[in-house]
């Protein structure tokens, strides 16, 4: 039997225009490069770039008891959540243990999440799962989204050109209905890279034309490869890499997205409280290599030549020139360690994040 | 794709050149656009000896390790340092500066001519 066809966002073939290298992502067909990784990446850094994230979920919570709904199922407490703001968090298990990490939309009238691709149906099924009880509808929107990520120290500068919505009005981690052109969308001041920028909700019909447009503009179109490589200089986690369900997000070093005093109860709350009281079982430490090698996903971490625990990202860095990685340790692990790279332990050093951080305007 | 004329190549895209019993190897034009900006390379010492077919060292692209496979068996006799620095030699130019190992030989190997190789990128892109 021959394997299911992957999926395609609106964007398919805009990116084969571009003769992007499509992969396979979480079931979905998408670009890993058009010119290069390296390229792509400076891009980002140094002027602007453009990511087709269509394949992300989004998932609406309407309904009388929506906001008790999502409080129960995300770790931050959404109720310190103004309308127009969105907020990072993590979504648990009753053990601790992540489901996904997202972003939560308050909207003026309910609540959008927006989830991993590869985690689509597993958190719609949670989400379901958790509140039965409760009167709320989830639905699933995301094939009728289109998401575009404009990202780069002259994405407002390029985007305020192509619309009439006051972009300066739009603050860090706010968003606005507006319009590009004649198509409405979402603009929101979020993002994967640790430069400033939007990600636009456009509907799917609009997805192409509003690529085009940006292209012409001058964003450079950025695959997932340097997606990969601009989040993870940024000390951004990446579900299946830093979180799971055996890790929790306290582990994972995203405990500023987890409100443990918040009044009303979420799930895997409990576990987390008593974590927190016992001492977390790993940690999440940021390092680089300091021997020749480039530590990897899943590198055995030693000290001494006693395993401690694993790499769960790593690279050579664009920017910083440098072998860097996110590592889960026993918490007793101090700065220096080795990376085992193919059998041969790497010196390394723990250092603080991010790695790179964008220089304040 | 470049697929200089006087060299040989093998199914995984290495390249040979060879001058009397020294085999120069590298890796095609191919191979460097398929693996993207090239970042590290592990090579053997000088002196390391190795059967056709087997794994002389590591090429890392920015997303994957791929190892590298000799065409002809012998004794490694010089290595190009010039990549530990500056890796992205492979991606610029993969037949000249992006040179590998030299290995001293005997060996014939079962190497295809360009043309071969030409027809193999061919059946591959199908």
């Amino acid at each position: 039997m021959a394997a299911p066809a992957l999926r395609r966002t609106p964007l398919y073939e805009e990116h084969r225009a571009l003769g992007a290298r499509l992969v396979d992502f979480a079931g979905w067909e998408m670009p890993v490069r058009y010119v290069g990784i390296k390229a792509e990446h400076e891009a980002v850094r140094n002027e602007v770039g453009l990511f087709d994230v269509s394949h992300m979920g989004e998932v609406v919570f309407r309904g009388p008891e929506a906001e008790e709904a999502v409080q129960r199922l995300v770790t931050r407490d959404v109720s310190r959540l103004a309308v127009g703001q969105a907020g990072y968090a993590a979504v648990c298990y009753e053990d601790g243990g992540t489901v996904d990490d997202v972003l939560v939309y308050r909207r003026a009238g309910d609540f959008l999440i927006v989830v991993n691709a590869s985690n689509r149906e597993k958190d719609i099924e949670h989400f379901r799962s958790h509140t039965g009880d409760l009167d709320v509808d989830i639905i699933d929107e995301s094939d009728g989204w289109g998401l575009l990520a404009l990202q780069g120290p002259r994405a407002a500068e390029l985007l305020q050109a192509l619309t009439q919505t006051d972009l300066s009005g739009i603050r860090y981690y706010r968003f606005v209905e507006g319009e590009l052109g004649i198509s409405p969308v979402v603009l929101s001041r979020t993002g994967y890279t640790g430069e400033d920028g939007f990600e636009i909700f456009a509907r799917p019909e609009d997805a192409p034309a509003i690529w085009r447009r940006l292209i012409e503009a001058g964003a450079v179109p950025v695959g997932l490869g340097a997606r990969d490589t601009l989040r993870l200089e940024a000390g951004m986690c990446l579900y299946g890499n830093e979180l799971d369900a055996e890790t929790t997000p306290l582990e994972a070093g995203i405990g500023f997205a987890v409100h443990l005093d918040k009044e009303q109860e979420f799930v895997g709350q409990e576990a987390l409280l008593e974590e927190k009281e016992e001492g977390l079982r790993k940690r999440l430490v940021g390092f680089k290599v300091e021997g020749r090698g480039i530590a990897r996903h899943d590198y055995p971490v030693t000290v001494g030549g006693e395993p401690v625990g694993l790499v769960t990202s790593g690279t050579q860095s664009p920017t910083l020139d440098e072998a860097i990685g996110l590592a889960l340790v026993a918490p007793e692990v101090e700065d220096r360690f080795e990376v085992v790279i193919r059998d041969r332990p790497v010196p390394s050093r723990a250092v603080p994040l991010p790695f790179y951080k964008r220089e304040k305007r | 794709m470049n697929v200089p004329e006087e060299l040989s190549y093998t199914k995984t895209h290495e390249w040979v050149k060879r001058e009397g019993e020294i085999a120069t190897v590298g890796i095609t034009d191919h191979a460097q656009d398929e693996l993207g900006d090239v970042v590290f390379i592990e090579l053997p010492e000088e002196g390391a000896s190795f059967d056709a077919g087997d794994s002389f060292g590591t090429i890392e692209s920015v997303k994957a390790v791929s190892d590298l496979y000799t065409p002809v068996g012998g004794e490694v006799v010089e290595v190009n340092g010039t990549l530990n620095d500056n890796p992205e030699r492979v991606n610029e130019d993969p037949y000249g500066g992006g040179w590998m190992i030299r290995l001293r030989t005997s060996e014939e190997g079962n190497l295809l001519s360009a043309e071969e190789y030409q027809k193999v990128l061919e059946e591959e892109s199908d």
